[in-house]
């Protein structure tokens, strides 16, 4: 995130939006600031493209507000917001070249001839089309077109681009390619980018803050490394990267530690702020879960090795619990294996475990707040 | 030898009952028209075997020339306001909701499965001077003597356009409901106005489907007679009632079959020049 400016560029408040009588994006609040790149993130259906539309002006929230530079913009159609689209598809004109794809919004703005000229060759330039202004879009690949609609967008030096999985149809290497040029566009502009994608290794790699959505619910905001090493929800926790995630529950308390039952066994952690027999999920990933054959002060926790599985530069182990739950660790390759069937100790380093409240902890906390929680459906109580 | 022969039997099982087909109810008949324009005329209808090119010439009369610019120029009103007419309708049944599309495309069609020339007696009874709708305005007093609707150029218009406008339509149908949404969504967020969307995207991406509504209009338009007879009391002449006059009335067989030649003729030009800027995809 650029620090220096934490102007906030785009705003929504308690933003709802229905289809028929399906709420695809609940009590959305989120502030976007001046030139970051946020990532909506989330799998297919979680209200993310709903969202950008909304910001772009497709569709219009059921209720709730959004600001565009402080401007509340509910009655201001698409083509009167000061934002840009790159969208799934391309969305290229079919009748007409790539110099007359780009000029289309500057011919809108009646921008003079000669400032459209200089300004789409300079963009063809900044997306590397040099030589192909008279090519129409059935003559070009994908990441050719991809470059002609992001040349498009930008040509109107937006305030917000607003990306709908540009990078979905291109092939892995071209996406990679395009990730890092995007990113450096981005970068090199000022612009604020919000980009919508389910790949949450794109999430993690382009953005500065990642907000993740699931069911229409925004679950959690933060930069790469929060969502990563701390995030809120189980399903944050679930859906970045891998996790080892074990329910239990807060059997004994001091003052700074929580002693937590599981299943199969029982940990010490040290967090504070729970209450007495809450129920929790204890999240720990692969490369943060340990292995002893030897007892570990804190944890009576343990698991039988199941498999051994070799990756390259790691090796990922498998432990199946008394109860059967399969817990994934990773060890790089050069450490030695503990052989398949031998019972192990579980354990994890202090600090490297993120303790996250149920759905019903936190709907209690809510209850405890007396806030309204009016239209939650059963799945997201339970 | 053998698999040579095998092939032929192919093409011939799978191609020869369409060129059966055709040469015996097209080609046939046409080399019959083509012969007959060349003939004279007999006293009696049909033709005595004289070989002349006397009726090609007399269709430099200018009875003829004005019949013939009156029917280009009906047939051009006809489908200008076809078009203008069922482009919007084209739109809107398009752009309707999913579960209502069948429903207007069937509401569109269901006229056609009647019988043409009855649907033409209806309006028949709906203009004239005795008809439902002077009977109408008559009886709420907005006028005291009927109105001359039916009999005139504008009633032959009227039947004209509501007898081609399904084929006007349909190709418009077509292109407009290829169109990718998206597209309009793009030209919205670059800054387009509703107007200048639907000027600088919308209408350059469903020419196709202009032009082909267009031909289908104008192409039977052409050759329409019993809407001008009904329609128009026959007051003004165009071609496709000269044509039929001269098989049926005048017994003018050889300069029938010339005026029909011209009228293919026509067509083939306007069919020629069609898939110069479109396919002939477009006319489904």
């Amino acid at each position: 995130m650029n620090q220096a400016s934490e102007k906030v560029i785009v705003r929504l408040t308690n933003v709802d939006k229905n289809f028929d009588s399906e709420r695809v994006v609940k009590k959305l609040n989120l502030d976007i600031e001046e030139g970051e790149f946020l990532t909506l993130l989330g799998p297919s259906g979680c209200g993310k493209t709903t969202t950008l539309r909304m910001i772009a002006g497709f569709e219009y929230p059921t209720e709730g507000q959004i600001f565009l530079e402080g401007e509340d913009v509910d009655d201001k159609k698409p083509n009167e917001r000061n934002v840009n689209t790159v969208f799934q598809n391309y969305a290229l004109f079919p009748h007409m070249n790539v110099f007359d794809n780009i000029a289309f919004g500057l011919v809108e703005k009646k921008v003079k001839k000669e400032e459209i000229q200089r300004r789409v060759e300079e963009m063809i330039k900044l997306v590397q089309l040099d030589g192909m202004e008279k090519r129409m879009p059935s003559q070009m690949s994908g990441g050719q077109k991809q470059r002609v609609a992001i040349a498009r967008a930008l040509v109107n030096r937006p305030k917000v681009l607003l990306l709908d999985e540009p990078l979905g149809a291109l092939d892995l290497k071209l996406r990679k390619q395009m990730q890092g040029e995007l990113k450096h566009l981005q970068r090199q502009l000022g612009i604020t980018f919000i980009y919508v994608t389910h790949d949450q290794e794109e999430a993690l790699t382009m953005s500065d803050r990642i907000a993740i959505m699931n069911h229409g619910y925004l679950e959690q905001v933060g930069t790469p490394e929060e969502v990563y090493n701390h995030p809120k929800t189980k399903f944050v926790a679930d859906f970045i990267g891998e996790s080892n995630i074990i329910e239990g529950y807060i059997e004994n308390m001091t003052d700074n530690s929580i002693e937590v039952t599981m299943e199969s066994g029982k940990a010490v952690i040290a967090e504070k702020g729970y209450r007495l027999e809450e129920i929790i999920y204890l999240c720990v990933r692969p490369e943060n879960l340990k292995l002893s054959t030897d007892p570990v002060k804190g944890f009576r926790f343990r698991g039988q090795v199941r498999e051994h599985v070799f990756i390259g530069s790691i090796n990922k182990t498998m432990i199946e619990l008394p109860n059967g739950q399969m817990l994934k660790a990773e060890t790089p390759a050069e450490d030695e294996l503990i052989p398949v069937g031998t019972v192990v100790n579980v354990y994890w380093n202090p600090g490297k475990v993120v303790v996250m409240r149920t759905k019903e902890e936190q709907i209690y906390n809510v209850i405890e707040q007396s806030v309204e929680i009016e239209g939650m459906t059963n799945d997201q109580i339970f | 030898m053998i698999k040579s022969f095998k092939k032929r039997l192919t093409a011939l099982v799978t191609v020869g009952p369409t060129v059966l087909w055709l040469g015996a109810f097209l080609m046939i008949p046409l080399i019959y028209v083509i012969g007959i324009s060349f003939l004279t005329k007999n006293a009696y209808g049909g033709v005595d075997f004289a070989p002349t090119i006397s009726n090609y010439i007399s269709l430099f009369q200018s009875e003829y020339a004005k019949v013939f610019l009156d029917s280009l120029w009906l047939s051009l009103e006809t489908t200008v306001i076809c078009l203008l007419v069922g482009y919007p309708f084209a739109y809107i049944i398009a752009n309707a909701p999913k579960r209502w599309k069948p429903f207007l495309v069937l509401l569109l069609m269901l006229p056609f499965w009647t019988n043409s020339l009855i649907r033409t007696y209806g309006w028949n009874t709906l203009l004239r001077t005795e008809g439902i709708i002077n009977h109408f305005l008559q009886n709420i007093g907005l006028i005291r003597e009927p109105l001359e609707m039916l009999y005139t150029d504008g009633a032959v218009l009227l039947g004209m356009v509501y007898a081609l406008l399904p084929f006007t339509v349909l190709p418009l149908h077509t292109s407009i409901e290829k169109l990718d949404k998206s597209l309009l969504e793009a030209a919205s967020d670059l800054g387009a106005s509703r107007k200048h969307v639907f000027m600088r995207v919308v209408l350059p991406l469903t020419m196709p489907g202009i032009f082909a509504g267009s031909i289908q209009t104008f192409i039977p338009s052409l050759g329409f007679f019993f809407i001008s007879d009904m329609m128009g009391g026959a007051k003004t002449m165009y071609i496709g009632n000269l044509i039929k006059n001269q098989f049926l009335s005048a017994r003018n067989w050889p300069l029938g079959a010339v005026l029909s030649i011209v009228l293919i003729v026509i067509t083939l030009i306007l069919m020629k020049l069609y898939t110069r800027v479109g396919s002939l995809e477009d006319m489904a």
